[in-house]
């Protein structure tokens, strides 16, 4: 098994009309990901690539039996998007709006928590790349051909790096069972913990990779988890060592705030917790692979 | 996006947090009449800048004499003024604060902002007040009292009551502290900001609370439902390089090394920095340029990053996903045509199409340094940077 999306997961695209979500509506399917139709206010019954539209997510569940969604509208309206789905018994939900107002963020996560946890949606993102389990199925905007399968947990904030690492393994003919953008926001759907807690349970997945950044408090609370829950090996990379303090690097959330937030702290409690980290960028594969040879 | 202290004052009085009278002035000879206005007899005069730590650096004074104001004024307008926040270059000032002085009992610290661990509001306090809440948490943590509040229905009176008790206010005041919490929390949520901080809030001789100084932060993602705070924005304080790259669409932050860097992606351009710094350089910026690398894109990123004269390598290095490599250099090889570059030029392509990418680049006829990996790109850049420094080597390319 993989996490969170398989071969079979029954998939609806908010906002499928959009050039951008029908480009990648069109290279999920192609991948082999369930796209079963898309939701598109006042468009109900239109198709787009051959899928129905639907004018509520409501709809597109009773209709399809869809279980996940992936939210590309723009930034106004994504977390009313987000919490559509919540409330229409989408299980897992990926957003890769980069922008949303980080109050419109606090919004969607209060909501959520409205349901009852074996009821909850998932959502990862937003501002994230997606999420992808390869050769069953893709969820996002990355090039699924840069990742083979295989048993490699990836979990991480940023998208291009997060292919740079796949990119890396591949190399070496290392695989993938499940690779998970959190995103790049300050108040994200899934933490890293949340996503070690799924990495640890599942059978595929025997080594996680954990690729973090300066800003925030999510790789310590994963490092906590490691320490006292994580039997699997974990190695980890925190990108931004040269990031100045206060400044903020692309990602809203990448900003050093507080102590405890900048690369080389981070590194320091996640090597304390047991965590293997790889010092440089260019290492990530190298150090996975030596990881699993020794496991 | 950062405002002045007159600004945030200004809004925070919309929603009840009171703050001492005040006018602003872009002349001594008008900061001088504003005093005039305001009456009295002791006045501060507060340079506008967008940082804290003004008082230490000589930005406020406490003036008892129209003649002192001017004088004040006449050493601050157009100078730059230097605190621990704004960096060596400082922050110039164009607009001064003339505020009444008021006689101070108490200061007290006061900050509302997004915190990241809850994923909710965070208010800090501390009877510490005037004092950086660095320092603060630094030298008397336990001075510290916070409360979260629950999005649903908002921050409630019990908590703005729990918080007076424990920083001891008089009972007197109670009421108008939860007042101006309640006034602080409807400005955060209603206007989007990631920060409020009063610091210090004053309890006055006559028993008043006033801000004495106010800073507010706002979410730049929101600020398109906030027409009229997005318009408070002043370019003079920021970093010019910075204001045209935010201008342009592209995420720009300038810093102190030589080797200038285009990468696609935040987490990648953080990567690539450390790279560079991993293999003896310094990186001169980052810049992510989005995740579509189009030739339109790298000519601005170009442009950019050489505006600033300490560039003397451009290591250019994009991960191509979905936008595939062969275009993405077609990108770069239009953008060295028009743009004039002289120094060298690193490109690391990887992703969809690598390879023909680099025959793209290979076949431009341009002094291209190609590079496969992130580590050859890093080790090349440096390289380059440390040959072009020892020979003289130069690449240019005609406009």
């Amino acid at each position: 098994m993989s996490i969170l999306l398989d071969r079979d997961t029954k998939v609806i695209i908010h906002g499928i009309t959009g050039k951008m979500a029908r480009f990648h509506t069109r290279e999920m399917m192609d991948y082999g990901t369930n796209v079963v139709g898309g939701v598109v206010p006042g468009k109900g019954g239109e198709t787009v690539e051959g899928l129905p539209v639907f004018d509520t997510v409501e709809e597109a569940v009773a209709e399809t039996g869809a279980e996940a969604s992936l939210v590309i509208v723009p930034p106004p309206f994504a977390a009313d998007s987000i919490m559509e789905a919540a409330d229409s018994g989408i299980r897992y939900c990926v957003c890769i709006t980069d922008g949303i107002p980080a109050l419109d963020m606090i919004r969607v996560k209060r909501y959520m928590y409205r349901y009852a946890r074996e009821k909850r949606m998932v959502l990862t993102g937003p501002n994230c790349a997606g999420t992808i389990s390869p050769g069953k199925a893709l969820l996002g905007i990355m090039p699924g051909h840069i990742y083979l399968p295989g048993h490699v947990g990836i979990v991480g904030r940023s998208g291009t790096l997060g292919y740079e690492a796949a990119a890396q393994l591949k190399e070496r003919g290392i695989g993938v069972s499940t690779s998970v953008g959190i995103g790049g926001d300050p108040i994200n759907g899934s933490s890293f913990r949340d996503i070690l807690e799924r990495f640890e349970q599942d059978d595929q997945t025997h080594v996680i990779a954990l690729i973090g950044e300066i800003g925030g408090p999510q790789e310590a609370e994963a490092a906590a988890y490691i320490r006292d829950h994580v039997t699997k090996p974990v190695i980890a990379y925190v990108a931004g060592l040269t990031a100045p303090k206060g400044r903020t690097m692309g990602h809203a959330g990448a900003i050093i705030s507080a102590f405890g937030e900048s690369a080389s702290e981070k590194v320091e409690i996640l090597s304390a917790a047991g965590v293997t980290v790889a010092e440089t960028p260019a290492s990530i594969g190298a150090t996975i692979a030596q990881v699993m040879e020794a496991a | 996006m950062d405002i002045h202290e007159y600004q945030a004052k200004e809004l925070l009085a919309r929603f009840g947090v009171a703050s001492p009278e005040g006018a602003l002035a872009y002349s001594p000879e008008q900061a001088a009449y504003r005093a005039r206005e305001l009456g009295g007899d002791k006045w501060v005069v507060k340079a506008q800048v967008h940082a804290g730590g003004r008082g230490k650096a000589g930005g406020v004074k406490l003036c008892h004499s129209d003649r002192e104001i001017e004088q004040t004024c006449e050493n601050l307008f157009g100078r730059k003024l230097v605190t621990h926040q704004t960096g060596p270059e400082g922050k110039g000032i164009y607009r001064i604060y003339v505020e009444a002085a008021v006689p101070i009992d108490r200061e007290i610290y006061l900050g509302f902002v997004l915190d990241r661990s809850s994923q909710r509001v965070m208010i800090v306090a501390s009877g510490e007040g005037g004092m950086e809440i660095e320092d603060i948490s630094a030298d008397k943590p336990d001075s510290i009292v916070r409360a979260i509040v629950e999005p649903a229905v908002g921050l409630q009176e019990f908590q703005c009551r729990q918080i007076a008790f424990k920083l001891g206010i008089d009972p007197s005041l109670t009421q108008q502290f939860a007042r101006t919490l309640l006034g602080c929390y409807r400005a955060f949520t209603e206007l989007d900001a990631t920060m409020v901080e009063i610091n210090p809030l004053v309890i006055t001789g006559d028993n008043r609370l006033l801000a004495l100084d106010a800073k507010m932060t706002f979410d730049t993602n929101a600020m398109f439902r906030h027409p009229y705070v997005a318009e408070l924005r002043d370019k003079s304080q920021e970093d010019p390089r910075e204001s045209r790259a935010a201008d342009r669409g592209l995420n720009y932050v300038g810093l102190d090394g030589n080797i200038g860097c285009i990468v696609n992606g935040a987490g990648l351009a953080m990567a690539t920095m450390d790279m560079i710094k991993l293999a003896g350089g310094e990186p001169a910026n980052f810049l992510d340029i989005g995740g579509g690398a189009t030739p339109d894109r790298v000519a601005k990123a170009f442009r950019l990053v050489l505006s600033d004269s300490n560039v003397q390598a451009i290591l250019v290095n994009i991960f191509a996903g979905i936008n595939r490599c062969d275009w993405v250099a077609e990108g770069i090889v239009q953008a060295l045509k028009e743009v004039e570059v002289e120094v060298p030029v690193i490109v690391r392509l990887a992703g969809t199409n690598v390879e023909e990418g680099q025959k793209i680049l290979a076949r431009s006829g341009m002094p291209i340094i190609r590079a496969t990996t992130l580590s050859q790109a890093a080790e090349r850049a440096v390289g380059a940077w440390q040959n072009d420094l020892s020979q003289g080597v130069k690449m240019r390319a005609v406009t």
